[in-house]
């Protein structure tokens, strides 16, 4: 009997998970899954716990609910991954050897990085919303804020979810016209970036509608240091404020420091179309773990599942690698009042205008704020629990980016 | 893309000016493009530039900013200092290295 075992059980564990025990004779194939935390989180609804629209409780569930059965779930931590010796060693001492590793670990916040951020108010005047925790804490602060200066800050790139600072500045601003105290309320968009996306034709319609809604943007800001209500930037410039919504630096997991197995940010160095590990063979990776220059989404996780099966298949089998990952992403972007984005792009187009996932019919519209891509952004929770992490194929929606009904714009 | 005469030496450019063929890339050709971003180079922006270099033929990508700290003992501090206004735009122009895609 062969052991394929996968370290994390979040969104790109577990839909392998399903996956491989669709897929493989389990008459030669073991599966095992394992993760630190018996939860699973819908990290995409974190952003709505600061605004009263989920509580912690709709974006929390047991992960173990997800793994089909006949595959092994534990619950434990990995203390190391020995590459050269096809090995894992627990924290409490106990190895689990493999055939194939697929590491999914995702990525995590780490505020600390940024002098200043933790010791200068962390969770007092600042919060995150990367962890249920952080956008918890927000939610209990934010409806007694009476004005003052907001600043939506991004430290470091790449982050997780490249949207949702833009999402958080945009709600921020729709919950407040809403309480009537808008004009109290000063709302500053901070970000490393050069503008409001890294997509050219994302940036720009991003960009105009930050204006619209009155939120100053500062951009090419790199930080230095958080001071008492204040960002310092490199070049000596600062942004004040009385309520900070950071993301601070993401980096993937410290396992793979231990292990030998990551970049500077911890994550995995790995081929970008067939999410092989450069490090060895049999190990692939997937999902926010990885060093891909595709976004760190579930969407992407998602696409990035189905490639990754067929290559898994190919490798076991002794083929050519032969299926590969284009970038393809989408995400919707909530944009306040009942309103959202949905924008569908790749690792060589840029944001297309169109309609999704159907051609011509929708039906959601690309690159466009409408109601019904905001009908569809609250939809995605019911669809990811139930849908979406049990691998049922959703019509119209493949792994490769489609190129009807879309209008490109090459990048 | 366009061809550009740099230091004597006929080049071709992105749009935004970066070269598009590194084997084009001089050290008179990385000065030229320096001067145009208003940088006179000195040894401490050679130690960028080298790091840059060297780390791209290691890497086959451009080292970030926290790579440059981490791995190349600069401080971002003084990487703002030497190239003003987008450290990383500006010496991965001067490098001959590709525009940074400033991740999605």
């Amino acid at each position: 009997m062969k052991k394929i075992l996968i370290i994390g059980a979040g969104t790109a564990g577990t839909m392998m998970a399903v996956h491989l025990s669709r897929k493989l004779n389990h008459k030669e194939w073991a599966i095992t899954i394992l993760d630190k935390d018996e939860n699973h989180y819908y990290q995409p609804g974190y952003l709505f716990i600061p605004f009263g629209i989920y509580t912690k409780k709709d974006v929390i569930r047991k992960g173990a609910k997800y793994i089909p059965a006949g595959v092994e779930y534990l619950l434990a931590e990995v203390e190391q991954i020995i590459a050269e010796q096809n090995k894992i060693k627990l924290k409490d001492g106990r190895e689990i050897a493999y055939d194939l590793l697929i590491i999914a670990t995702g990525n995590n916040i780490h505020p600390e990085e940024t002098q200043g951020m933790v010791e200068n108010g962390w969770r007092k005047d600042i919060f995150d919303i990367y962890t249920a925790d952080g956008a918890d804490a927000l939610s209990k602060i934010i409806p007694d804020f009476r004005g003052g200066k907001v600043a939506i800050h991004v430290a470091e790139m790449p982050i997780k979810c490249p949207v949702a600072p833009l999402e958080i500045a945009f709600l921020t601003d729709w919950y407040f016209t809403k309480k009537r105290i808008r004009k109290d309320v000063q709302i500053d968009f901070v970000t490393p970036l050069a503008g409001a996306f890294s997509k050219p034709a994302t940036a720009k319609v991003m960009g105009h509608l930050l204006q619209e809604r009155g939120i100053n943007m500062v951009v090419d800001f790199g930080t230095e240091r958080v001071e008492q209500g204040k960002l310092v930037s490199y070049d000596k410039r600062t942004v004040e404020y009385d309520l900070l919504i950071t993301t601070p630096t993401n980096m993937g997991d410290e396992l793979m420091a231990r292990s030998g197995l990551g970049d500077d940010l911890n994550y995995v160095p790995t081929d970008k179309h067939t999410l092989q590990a450069k490090a060895k063979d049999n190990i692939f990776a997937l999902g926010d773990a990885t060093n891909l220059p595709s976004s760190k989404a579930g969407s992407v996780v998602h696409f990035q599942s189905e490639i990754l099966m067929g290559n898994i298949l190919n490798y076991i089998q002794g083929k050519e690698l032969k299926e590969s990952f284009d970038g393809h992403s989408n995400c919707f972007i909530e944009s306040g009042y009942g309103k959202a984005f949905l924008i569908d792009f790749n690792y060589e187009l840029d944001p297309v205008e169109g309609t999704y996932p159907l051609p011509f019919f929708g039906p959601f519209s690309l690159l466009r704020e409408t109601r019904l891509n905001h009908i569809g952004k609250l939809s995605m929770k019911f669809v990811y629990w139930n849908i979406l992490l049990k691998g049922i194929p959703i019509p119209g929606i493949s792994a490769k980016m489609g190129r009807a009904g879309k209008i490109i714009f090459e990048a | 893309m366009a061809t550009k005469e740099i230091a004597g030496k006929t080049v071709s450019l992105t749009e935004e000016g970066y070269l598009t063929d590194p084997s084009q890339w001089t050290r008179e050709v990385a000065q030229a493009i320096a001067a145009e971003e208003g940088i006179s180079m000195t040894d401490a922006h050679w130690k960028v530039i080298d790091f840059l270099k060297k780390d791209f033929a290691e890497t086959g990508v451009l080292a970030s900013m926290r790579r440059i700290n981490k791995t190349g003992g600069i401080p971002t501090k003084d990487l703002y200092e030497l190239f003003p206004e987008g450290p990383l735009k500006k010496a991965a122009r001067i490098a001959g290295l590709s525009k940074p895609t400033s991740c999605v």
